[in-house]
């Protein structure tokens, strides 16, 4: 017995290092498996999509090279889309960061009880609780002609006629764009207010005896000190904005005549009405493509900032 | 020995229950009848289903439009739930990914006679899809707004309705007609646009392709629904509302006329129980007076082929076109049996039923949308050119229908 024991020993010492070295990889295995599964397969399937001539209704699907690329680049809803898609995410992400800090910025002030800033805390905040589809259907209904933001603008003179904001295609880009504005903004306010409350009262009170007013302290010290958290919020908020769908697809469907169509309703429509699901990838493709390159600025940032 | 035993017993009554557990079918059936009927009933009517064979039946229902995404990801995935709820105009598409399983064999492998079923619906030659309860689309009025405007008897053309929708225009705080032609949902192309062409005998395809260009009787309709927009007599927002807002706005007496499911006289009952409201054909061209066609939408069934349990999954659908079942579903939805020999007794059934059921006895059910390849892409295309020539940017009628021509052709390939 002693000897098998002895004999044993050496082989699990042979095994030590590899078992040294793989523990680590052990460890973070079911992470690796999980983004295998849920990101990379996906990714690299759409991708793969892409270079065919339509995939999941065809069952022999043939392979195209660069043709689906050549079709989405040159149809002209796609550039539509995407023109929309810049305005809808550069406004609303410029919204959510003037609401955002102006909000954060009132609740971080002293004037107010804790009690008052409590209450408009849970009041500014609202918004964020609701989903996209609530959302929607709240402002569709506001938004309708005989809503109340018509009536609101009829009883105080501003506008007797019955706007169609969502059906005209004048309204209907700002007006989706407000209502993310509406909806996102607390994210930003919560975050920066936290930002606010990390910076030390000292810089402050350093910069009031050198003679600083309240407008040269919140441009040298207010947002320089909250850069890393505002560069972080902006990229994130493009990348989810450009993926906004709901909201859009509830109130407008894309239209009034591709008023509001941004690549999100693009892409549903070319997969789920057209039935091209590989066209459909190309546009998922590009936008990926599009993302990867903020998701690398970002991750610079953030080793930049470590 | 005694340790055997026991050993004998636990494995024979774990075999017992693993085959027990194998018999025990449970069908997925995704549908979104069960949201739009009385509470309770399509529950009550597959547990009858159950009852008799024990196959469990788990309903999951959502609203018609998240049915359609919720099955078209399920198609494009292989996940499609056992049974499905289908709408006339998804066939094609689904049937050519071969989503959905060809009924024609599996009727023919149970031995099922088919002349019972009012309507099957077809791709190259076979069945994908039966209709088990039909919905006509008449014209609902409101007859206290036609009453106030001073409208004393119900249009009959087009000319006598474009007249009364002025008057309601004018005379009253709401509008006269209401179309939605949401890109969301472009069904309002096929419900309510189209609903003036086929009542005047009109078709949009001939031999089963589109026949738009210089077709007159369509020529006419378009510039007809330009009239009304261009006499300020349609509700507004138009472009971005789907069909529920178009009966909330009825409902909440804005609009005198709207063209809609019949299945919304539950609907509108119960949200304006004092609503002073009618059904009526849907008005022709004037100076025709041959038969009128009706829209109708339908509840079909149909079975997915990712589904283990064809057999049983059939054995449901018959249970559901079965004469006594499908009338007692007919009567809850307010709808029309798929089964012939149902005889669904509407004595109970709204007055306003019985009147939409005259007006459907003297027309024909009409519905050029269903079965067609990528029909709700169909109509988005038609909805976005009716836009632009409503808009006035396209000069005529016949140009726009030529566009949609264009763009329709590619797709019946």
């Amino acid at each position: 017995m002693r000897d098998a024991v002895a004999q044993r020993q050496p082989r699990f010492a042979r095994l030590g290092p590899v078992l040294k070295h793989g523990t680590p990889y052990a460890y973070l295995s079911p992470t690796l498996l999980l983004i295998i599964l849920l990101l990379v397969v996906p990714i690299f399937l759409v991708i793969k999509y892409s270079f065919y001539d339509n995939v999941i209704i065809n069952k022999n699907p043939v392979w195209v090279g660069l043709e689906n690329f050549r079709i989405i680049l040159r149809d002209s809803r796609f550039h539509t889309a995407v023109r929309n898609t810049l305005i809808f995410v550069s406004v609303s992400v410029v919204g959510h960061l003037v609401l955002g800090l102006s909000f954060a910025l009132l609740l971080n002030n002293r004037v107010f009880s804790a009690r008052t800033t409590g209450i408009f805390r849970v009041v500014y905040v609202l918004p964020w609780m609701f989903t996209g589809a609530v959302i929607a259907i709240l402002w569709q209904m506001m938004l309708n002609p005989n809503g109340i933001v018509n009536y609101l603008l009829s009883v105080t003179g501003l506008s007797d006629a019955k706007i169609a904001w969502l059906s005209s295609r004048k309204y209907a880009l700002g007006a989706v764009t407000f209502m993310n504005i509406w909806a996102g903004y607390p994210f930003f306010m919560v975050s920066i207010l936290a930002g606010l409350q990390g910076i030390s009262e000292d810089l402050y009170e350093a910069a009031a005896i050198d003679g600083a007013n309240a407008v040269q302290q919140f441009f040298r010290i207010t947002i320089p000190q909250l850069k890393p958290i505002l560069i972080s919020l902006l990229t994130l908020d493009f990348v989810w904005t450009i993926f906004q769908f709901d909201l859009i697809w509830i109130t407008t469907g894309g239209g009034p005549l591709y008023a509001t169509e941004t690549l999100s309703t693009y892409i549903y429509k070319q997969a789920f009405s057209r039935f091209q699901y590989s066209q459909a990838s190309v546009a998922a493709v590009l936008v990926l493509i599009a993302c990867t390159v903020i998701a690398i600025f970002y991750a610079r940032q953030q080793v930049a900032r470590d | 020995m005694v340790r055997r035993g026991l050993l004998v017993a636990v494995v024979s009554l774990l075999v017992l229950s693993l085959s027990a557990a194998a018999s025990a079918v449970t069908l997925e059936f995704q549908q979104w009848w069960e949201v739009e009927l009385p509470r309770g009933v399509l529950r009550e009517i597959v547990d009858g289903f159950t009852k008799e064979t024990g196959v469990e039946i788990r309903l999951l229902s959502n609203p018609y439009a998240d049915t359609n995404t919720q099955i078209a990801a399920g198609a494009a995935t292989g996940t499609m739930a056992d049974v499905v709820g289908l709408d006339g105009a998804w066939v094609y598409d689904y049937a050519k990914q071969g989503a959905i399983s060809n009924l024609s064999a599996l009727m023919t492998k149970g031995g099922y006679d088919d002349s019972q079923l009012s309507d099957q619906v077809r791709v190259d030659g076979s069945t994908y899809m039966i209709p088990v309860v039909n919905f006509a689309y008449p014209m609902y009025v409101n007859l206290d707004l036609l009453k106030q405007a001073g409208v004393t008897e119900l249009p009959k053309t087009w000319s006598e309705f474009k007249a009364a929708a002025e008057a309601v225009t004018r005379k009253t705080q709401a509008y006269g007609w209401i179309i939605p032609l949401s890109t969301s949902s472009p069904n309002g192309i096929q419900n309510q646009f189209m609903s003036f062409l086929w009542a005047s005998g009109g078709y949009m395809l001939k031999d089963g392709k589109p026949n738009l260009v210089g077709n007159e009787k369509l020529i006419k309709a378009t510039e007809f629904v330009k009239s009304l927009f261009d006499a300020g007599v349609v509700a507004p927002g138009a472009y971005s509302m789907t069909e529920a807002t178009m009966v909330e706005e009825f409902v909440n007496g804005r609009v005198a006329f709207m063209t809609s499911s019949l299945a919304h006289i539950n609907l509108i009952r119960q949200n304006a129980p004092n609503l002073n409201f009618a059904v009526m054909p849907v008005p022709a061209m004037d100076g025709y007076d041959g038969p009128r066609g009706m829209v109708v939408a339908n509840w079909g069934i149909g079975i997915a082929s990712n589904s283990r349990y064809q057999d049983e999954a059939w054995k449901f659908i018959e249970y559901m076109m079965r004469p006594e079942v499908n009338a007692r579903l007919a009567e809850a939805a307010n709808a029309f049996p798929g089964n012939v020999l149902a005889a669904p007794d509407y004595s109970a059934a709204d007055p306003l039923f019985r009147d939409a059921y005259e007006i459907f006895k003297d027309s024909y059910a009409i519905n050029e949308f269903t079965g067609l390849p990528v029909s709700e892409h169909l109509m988005r295309i038609f909805n976005d050119y009716l836009q632009l020539y409503i808009e006035g940017e396209i000069d005529s009628a016949e140009e726009m229908l030529a566009f949609i021509q264009a763009e329709w052709e590619p797709n019946f390939r």
